[in-house]
């Protein structure tokens, strides 16, 4: 009668998730629109403070709506979502002239490419990780890649980059917030941040 | 300040959060109770499940890289952590006996004389009148016996989870096959696929020995143990009891994986529905996944690997083909 070991999390890439019909409804098709949702609200918005905010009421409004019932098509009900609190904002606040969310019928168009083939897309997104990760702040990177690449426990990246376990803490949930607006965020076609 | 900023909690601070459960789910010991935490958190508003969501999924994506630069994976986690200990080597059958004392009455069951099946991806809670349980798992049959004084069962095939009130006058009597369960008042897992007969025991404490008439062989089986018997040997293996409660996720109708190997939760999904998943490379099959889900939606699951692992996922008639 032996126990497993102690770290027999470690060394091992895993996925691990809680799934329902609209959590993956919204990781697979509403959260790969970010890049040109972005496009649309700072396009459209003057305060860029306020952007992270935007955003975040789009994806509620969005969730909410998709665990009543999945639209059919993500991308004009995510764009109209924008563009109506864009509206509700801009009607609220008298700042921004209304007709700077007009352009949503351009962008919607302009998305529904082709799809590549499949050996494209995973080259592609591999590109895309290792440009994601190398975007990440040095700190950062080197934590994130012992965890999620090395599979190390948090203690022994401590160890290794030789600061406390609250540091790696906080390099690591920087590195994964990095992580997000890097590969939905940032636009598939910039190559470079500028 | 605008309306929407009263209504939704601001989106960095939210993200933060989410942040720092990631971190935790991903370095700490994580339980069942920290699992129901951030379950309870992601309720209190969708702000918190939308942030969680995309650092999730993003997070997710970066396993990718760990399973495309480390071609050698490990073998199967459960594999290799189980040490196995072959405790038996038994012909036929194996009783298993176990020793908790609740004073009881006879038994008379509710339905006697009756055979309960559930169909592929069915459940059903069967309610005995001494208090005992048993739960039937996805396309199981399970017969009673009529009003005699024995409590016996018969589980013909499938999956039965029993939680058992004890009475030392009438052990309940659990038919595998040919082999043979005795619960004196604990709570376990049967399970029966072909000639193989697995026992799990979530507590209390059992006795397991042969039972070809002159019982010669005895293992004790404390929480934690998984008996595994087949025609010929029986082996007994240790593990963590919280692990072992993963196993009855099923009974609240989602299968529970914890660094779970793609085979295998394929294989776990493929009992619960019509509609069979293939893996169709066998490289991928020791990609590891983990997470709660609904054990009736298995496309579902399948465009988890998807989201999850970046797998190829495609129906192709009545099956559901996973490959590079």
């Amino acid at each position: 009668m032996t126990e497993p070991p102690e770290n027999g999390r470690e060394g091992r890439a895993h996925a691990t998730m809680t799934v329902s019909e609209a959590r993956i409804w919204f990781v697979a098709e509403v959260l790969p629109l970010e890049s040109v949702l972005m496009q649309y609200i700072q396009r459209n918005w003057r305060n860029q403070s306020e952007i992270a905010d935007i955003r975040q009421e789009v994806y509620v409004r969005v969730y909410e709506a998709a665990q009543r019932e999945i639209p059919e098509h993500a991308k004009p009900f995510v764009l109209t979502t924008a563009r109506n609190i864009l509206i509700n904002r801009v009607r609220r606040e008298h700042v921004v002239p209304i007709e700077a969310v007009a352009d949503l019928e351009s962008l919607g168009a302009a998305a529904d490419e082709p799809s590549p083939d499949r050996a494209v897309m995973a080259r592609e997104e591999l590109r895309r990780l290792q440009m994601a990760l190398d975007h990440l702040p040095p700190r950062s990177r080197e934590a994130v890649v012992m965890k999620q690449i090395e599979g190390l426990s948090r203690r022994d990246i401590a160890a290794r980059m030789g600061v406390g376990e609250e540091t790696v803490k906080r390099h690591l949930t920087n590195g994964m917030r990095a992580l997000a607006d890097f590969l939905y965020g940032e636009p598939t076609d910039l190559r470079k941040k500028p | 300040m605008s309306a929407a900023e009263h209504i939704l909690p601001d989106a960095s601070a939210a993200e933060q959060r989410a942040a720092e459960w990631l971190e935790r789910r991903a370095c700490d010991d994580w339980s069942e109770t920290s699992a129901a935490e951030l379950e309870a958190w992601l309720a209190q508003s969708p702000a918190h499940a939308v942030a969680f969501m995309r650092l999730e999924a993003a997070w997710n994506r970066t396993t990718r890289l760990a399973a495309l630069q480390k071609p050698m994976r490990r073998a199967s986690a459960k594999g290799e952590q189980s040490s196995r200990v072959p405790v038996l080597k038994i012909a036929a059958a194996v009783v298993v006996t176990a020793a908790v004392s609740v004073g009881g009455s006879l038994l008379a069951l509710h339905q006697e004389n009756q055979t309960f099946a559930t169909t592929i991806g069915g459940r059903e809670a069967l309610s005995l009148v001494d208090g005992s349980k048993i739960e039937l798992n996805t396309d199981t049959v399970l017969r009673m016996a009529e009003g005699s004084s024995q409590r016996k069962v018969w589980l013909d095939k499938g999956e039965a989870y029993f939680d058992i009130k004890h009475d030392a006058a009438h052990p309940f009597v659990v038919m595998v096959g040919n082999h043979r369960v005795t619960d004196l008042g604990t709570k376990f897992i049967v399970r029966q696929e072909g000639d193989r007969v697995e026992v799990k025991l979530l507590e209390g404490s059992a006795r397991l020995d042969a039972n070809d008439g002159a019982p010669s062989q005895t293992a004790v089986l404390t929480p934690g143990d998984v008996a595994i018997a087949t025609a010929n040997a029986t082996s007994v293996t240790k593990r963590p009891v919280k692990e072992l409660a993963n196993d009855l996720g099923w009974r609240r109708g989602v299968l529970m994986f914890d660094h779970t190997t793609l085979a295998e939760a394929v294989a776990e999904f493929n009992r619960y529905s019509r509609q069979k998943i293939v893996i169709a490379d066998p490289q991928i099959a020791k990609l590891e996944i983990g997470g709660t889900f609904p054990s009736d939606d298995v496309k579902l699951f399948g465009r988890a690997t998807h989201i999850a692992l970046g797998l190829h996922v495609e129906e192709r008639g009545s099956t559901i083909v996973i490959s590079q």
